[in-house]
């Protein structure tokens, strides 16, 4: 396995392995609460504490989980904190909880959460794999806020709820609309891979150019 | 005999990944899910003894404003549980408040009945859909309609609380019982209710809650609504 610094462990989630424009996994909460700001960070909010509760508890358990239950163990485990997130937003934010509906229970299948216990929880120890969820939650969050962001300010013409552009803006209806999720994951990947595609040819340059 | 070594071939590429075990016994297997799912219910249900009385308290607050919504003009209401087929303001004793329909019976401010409201929940496109309405028992005219509990399809299903043309239809105070029409089909009947173009399902839903509801209680309401003892 490749050896990594704690930093490392932190940094790679946020952006050069970030969950949702990189690796591609919960796309489905990516596309279907992103339809303002708001549902986008509560979204964020139960999912980052769903990884990072999972993900010290899968570490500091692991010894005692035998291989042949470890996804059903893990699938137990990372159940149960949906289920409390479920209740907390419940209880504490009732209109976010009844705005995300279905996709609340729903985090239970996020591939990015079970991903990260198999791949690094389940192998490290729990300093590393906190480090290792925050990262990832924060990705999320960052990736879910842009394409909030995004739909929100076309499709309604506001941000978190706060009118841009005044009454006569006439909103793009689509964008909050299934469809704009696509639409907007689409464009945010063209960008990233444009962006890509120059820093590499850049990188190029300069190595053709001093060698 | 050559079964035996298929076997161990198979075994063999696994090993390498965690060489510190053998593979464990199944007693140990379930034990290990037992005692984590125990613990896993456990915190649940911790959790949930702390947080059931906030939910339970703020779906009261929203059923209380919903009464006041969908009845215009009240004043204040009273709820009304079904206790053997008549309405009383009192349980049974000993009897828990969740088992018993009720309906809520609003007043205006010279102590006149000026409107029932009824919450009821029929299977909808998706799920159950939770309705209250309001209605006039004198003129038998709804008052009013709001959607409690919904998860119809977002965009489309969800028109039923989204869409403000079709809400203020109930608001307009249609006779009953409610025919749903498509848009432009009515005769301009007072019964008419023009359903949502894609979301035909979802609003027919809550016109047939609206009649069910009227049909089931109906007849219990003509029987008269019992006098408040207390005022």
């Amino acid at each position: 396995m490749r050896k990594t610094t704690a930093s490392q462990d932190f940094i790679r989630g946020i952006w050069e392995e970030n969950p949702v424009l990189i690796q591609m996994l919960g796309l489905c909460p990516a596309l279907a609460v992103t339809n303002s700001v708001k549902n986008a960070l509560a979204m964020s909010a139960a999912t980052f504490f769903v990884i990072c509760c999972s993900s010290v508890l899968v570490s500091s358990c692991k010894r005692f989980i035998p291989k042949e239950v470890r996804i059903s163990a893990y699938i137990l485990v990372i159940a149960t904190f949906v289920t409390l997130a479920d209740m907390l937003l419940q209880a504490y934010a009732p209109v976010q909880h009844k705005e995300l509906g279905a996709f609340i229970a729903l985090i239970v299948v996020n591939c990015m959460i079970l991903g990260r216990q198999e791949a690094f929880s389940a192998k490290n120890n729990v300093y590393r794999s906190l480090l290792d969820a925050i990262g990832t939650g924060i990705g999320f969050t960052i990736a879910l806020v842009m394409m909030g962001g995004f739909r929100e300010i076309l499709g309604t013409g506001s941000f978190l709820e706060f009118s841009l552009f005044g009454p006569n803006f006439e909103p793009w209806v689509i964008m909050v609309l299934p469809a704009g999720g696509f639409l907007t994951l689409g464009f945010i990947l063209l960008a990233m891979g444009f962006f890509e595609q120059r820093k590499k040819a850049k990188a190029a340059q300069t190595a053709e150019a001093s060698s | 005999m050559n079964e035996e070594t298929t076997r161990k071939d198979a075994g063999t590429p696994e090993t390498p990944e965690v060489p510190e075990t053998k593979s464990a016994s199944t007693f140990r297997l379930v034990a290990t899910l037992a005692i984590a799912g125990a613990l896993a219910g456990l915190l649940i249900v911790m959790v949930n003894q702390h947080t059931k009385p906030i939910i339970d308290e703020y779906k009261a607050e929203q059923l209380r404003i919903a009464v006041y919504e969908v009845l215009p003009g009240v004043e204040r209401y009273n709820t009304y549980y079904l206790v053997n087929d008549s309405l009383s303001l009192t349980l049974p004793e000993g009897a828990k408040e969740s088992e018993f329909k009720r309906v809520y019976v609003g007043y205006d401010t010279s102590n006149e009945i000026r409107g029932v409201a009824i919450s009821r929940g029929e299977s909808g496109f998706q799920d159950v859909v939770m309705v209250i309405f309001g209605f006039d028992p004198s003129t038998g005219k709804l008052t009013g309609m709001k959607v409690l509990d919904s998860k119809e399809t977002p965009g489309l299903g969800d028109k039923i609380f989204k869409d403000q043309v079709f809400v203020d239809q109930f608001f307009a105070g249609p006779e009953t019982p409610l025919v749903g029409v498509k848009i432009g089909a009515g005769k301009g009947n007072p019964n008419e209710i023009d359903t949502i173009t894609g979301a035909t399902i979802s609003s027919k839903v809550v016109i047939d809650i609206i009649n069910h509801g009227l049909e089931e209680w109906g007849p219990i309401l003509e029987k008269g609504v019992p006098q408040e003892s207390t005022q």
